[in-house]
């Protein structure tokens, strides 16, 4: 695995799919796809670059530790159920925003894309900290 | 997401909830989300070890107190039901709480709140690091969660949740005995879930629903065996969790690994969600499999009743006799359940209550006394009175409680229970109650004598002084015998003045008993008309 071409081009490929994973997450809301797949798709791209530069280069890089990501993932998709505490609906009640932008399109902004957002969070954080585990482990046999 | 447009003209019954929730609903929301926030901050948190445990206490304290909110508002106004996203019942998934599920999860988050102060006279600095508190609120989110919700498939997620904390919790610090234990509770714990996912899918093949209350109204009409098998299913599932004979060899292979303080938690809350769930699906879901089933229930009960105290008695290391025991409580529990009476249920919950604080209790004491004698196993201890008579007195009342000794807690329990058996005539079952309660004694005395009550270690050296007892060190008085101490107290208090806890039994059985409360709790907001259509 640790050939010249791969390690070349790890760090594009790994940024292609972490673009390509929000790509997804975004989609997800009115088309195939969404947080679990698109999170899926991030940790995979933070297991090829661990795979090239080593463990400790993705860490640096992350600068947070997966498992606070994880939980932030789960603050946020707690948050999105808590929001509906202000408009006296039940919990996870999905609330909307749309926001008119200049071009005359508009932005919605809604919980459970927030929700979402968390299940990517959690997805990504415990996912690359499984993998980032077992690759640290390959490194120091 | 299909973007098929609908026909404009459609009729459709009404699936969202019409009007305002008022605030005061969520109170059933608040026990289940204030764990799983904070444990979410405190896994965010994970460079701050100092924060840990502050924030933690914070958080169980106002579950606790959400939980008190929960039971006194169920207590004054019968069940109360919240279904998630605005959805009507049962297309959405339904929170729901009776007096039985609020009082349980109130008692466990008691019991969280003792346990995370003893946790601080043992936490080592590494494994606060890797995520000792935020598991222990994660664990107590799916034990409140599978007490409060109201939606099949829903009770699984929740012990997967609780599976999941507690496999972290089982494994935290790494030594080869947790692996072994982790292993063997995880095989067989996973075995049952998958029979409980089994019972789940034939169940909704059987009704189409998924939402207990409307389960309740559907499953009577359907005849036949098909509702047997899904009932035995169930059965088999929650027996497995709950660790009744002859299904209850995972849990003394595995309580003893951990640290005591987690086993303490285990040993008072899990197996306490597998008894929940068969009272839930035997009385309330499928109460004609009750008839089915109770000569099964009955020799299950029986049969651990009697082979875990002797189970206990055989035991040389002392949190694996204390495991023992713990099944030996899931026994009076499941007797409570096989004679399925108002009077049995009630037995069932106040023993539940009893069981959880008791156990909890025990293993927290034996926590301190390893702390002591530096082991578990008790050939080696002895001298324990000697070097802190404060711990000996408390192990002795916890064993009196356990084996349902008057003027202890355990004792009124154990009367409803008798009383339950004798008004259903069946008195092989009393007998193994009381029989139950003499061999536990005996078991309990047992490990009494040998860790407290002699001098020295076991053989020619028991007349010796011990003198391999240390004293407790200054954190371990602080954050280990005082809240274990106050813990106890409760016991006592409570043991002494049965009133509440007769109160709060005979409410739970009530609206067990009482489906048609539940269920109108639930879809007390589904507008008359439904299913006309025009």
């Amino acid at each position: 695995m640790n050939t010249v071409i791969f390690r070349t081009v790890a760090p594009y490929l790994a940024a292609l799919m972490v673009l390509f994973s929000v790509f997804v997450l975004l989609r997800g809301h009115n088309e195939p796809g969404g947080g679990f797949i698109g999170g899926l798709i991030a940790a995979s791209a933070i297991a090829i670059y661990g795979i090239a530069a080593g463990v400790d280069e993705v860490r640096k890089a992350l600068v947070f530790h997966p498992i606070a990501v994880a939980g932030l993932g789960v603050f946020l998709a707690g948050i999105a159920g808590l929001m509906s505490l202000f408009v006296d609906a039940p919990f996870l009640k999905g609330l909307w925003l749309f926001l008119e932008l200049s071009d005359g399109s508009e932005l919605a902004l809604s919980t459970p894309l927030l929700f979402d957002i968390g299940v990517y969070c959690v997805v990504v954080g415990a996912i690359s900290s499984i993998a980032l585990a077992l690759e640290e482990d390959e490194e120091t046999r | 997401m299909a973007k098929t447009p609908l026909p404009k003209n459609l009729e459709l019954p009404p699936a969202m909830i019409e009007g305002a929730t008022s605030v005061a609903d969520w109170v059933i929301v608040w026990p289940i989300a204030l764990p799983m926030l904070g444990a979410a901050v405190l896994l965010m948190a994970r460079k701050r070890p100092e924060w840990q445990a502050p924030f933690a206490f914070l958080i169980l304290l106002a579950t606790l107190v959400a939980n008190v909110m929960l039971y006194l508002r169920v207590q004054a106004e019968g069940p109360l039901s919240m279904t998630m996203g605005n959805w009507l019942p049962p297309y959405g998934i339904s929170l729901t709480a009776d007096s039985l599920s609020a009082l349980f999860s109130m008692v466990s988050a008691f019991i969280l709140l003792i346990v995370i102060l003893f946790v601080q006279s043992e936490i080592e600095t590494r494994e606060n690091k890797y995520g000792y508190h935020p598991l222990l609120l994660l664990l107590l989110t799916g034990v409140s969660g599978g007490f409060l919700t109201g939606d099949l498939f829903n009770l699984y997620v929740w012990f997967e949740v609780m599976l999941i904390a507690s496999f972290g919790l089982l494994i935290i610090g790494g030594r080869k005995i947790q692996l072994d234990g982790a292993v063997k509770y995880g095989f067989l714990n996973f075995l049952a879930t998958t029979f409980f996912l089994i019972a789940i899918g034939f169940l909704y093949g059987l009704v189409g629903t998924l939402n207990m209350a409307d389960i309740a109204l559907k499953a009577p009409q359907v005849e036949g065996g098909a509702i047997a098998a899904v009932a035995a299913l169930f059965f088999l599932a929650f027996a497995m969790k709950a660790a009744a004979f002859p299904l209850n060899s995972w849990l003394p292979a595995s309580y003893h690994a951990p640290d005591p303080a987690v086993s303490a938690v285990f040993a008072g809350l899990l197996t306490k969600v597998g008894v929940y769930a068969l009272v839930r699906t035997h009385l309330l879901l499928i109460p004609q499999s009750h008839g089915q089933l109770q000569v099964v229930m009955e020799v299950v009960a029986g049969a651990t009743l009697i082979l875990a105290p002797l189970g206990a008695m055989a035991q040389t290391n002392a949190r694996r006799a204390l495991g023992f025991l713990v099944i030996g409580g899931i026994g009076a529990m499941m007797a409570g359940l096989a004679i399925g009476t108002p009077l049995g249920v009630f037995g069932l919950a106040a023993y539940a209550v009893n069981s959880m604080l008791v156990m909890t209790a025990l293993y927290l004491v034996v926590g301190l006394v390893e702390r002591m004698g530096g082991t578990s196993d008790i050939r080696k201890l002895g001298g324990i009175y000697r070097a802190n008579s404060w711990l000996s007195i408390m192990f002795i009342v916890l064993v009196f409680a356990v084996a349902g000794l008057p003027p202890f807690l355990g004792f009124w329990p154990k009367m409803i229970l008798v009383l339950a058996g004798i008004e259903m005539q069946s008195f092989w079952l009393v007998g193994l109650i009381l029989l139950n309660s003499i061999l536990t004694s005996i078991a309990g005395s047992r490990l009494w004598a040998h860790i407290f009550w002699r001098d020295g270690r076991e053989g020619v050296n028991s007349e010796q002084i011990n003198t391999k007892i240390r004293p407790l060190p200054q954190r371990a008085v602080v954050w280990g015998l005082l809240p274990t101490g106050a813990l106890v107290a409760f016991i006592i208090v409570a043991g002494l003045w049965p009133e509440p806890l007769f109160r709060a039994g005979g409410d739970a059985a009530n609206d067990v008993r009482l489906a048609s409360d539940y269920v109108g709790a639930v879809f007390e907001r589904v507008p008359e008309t439904k299913g006309e259509g025009e």
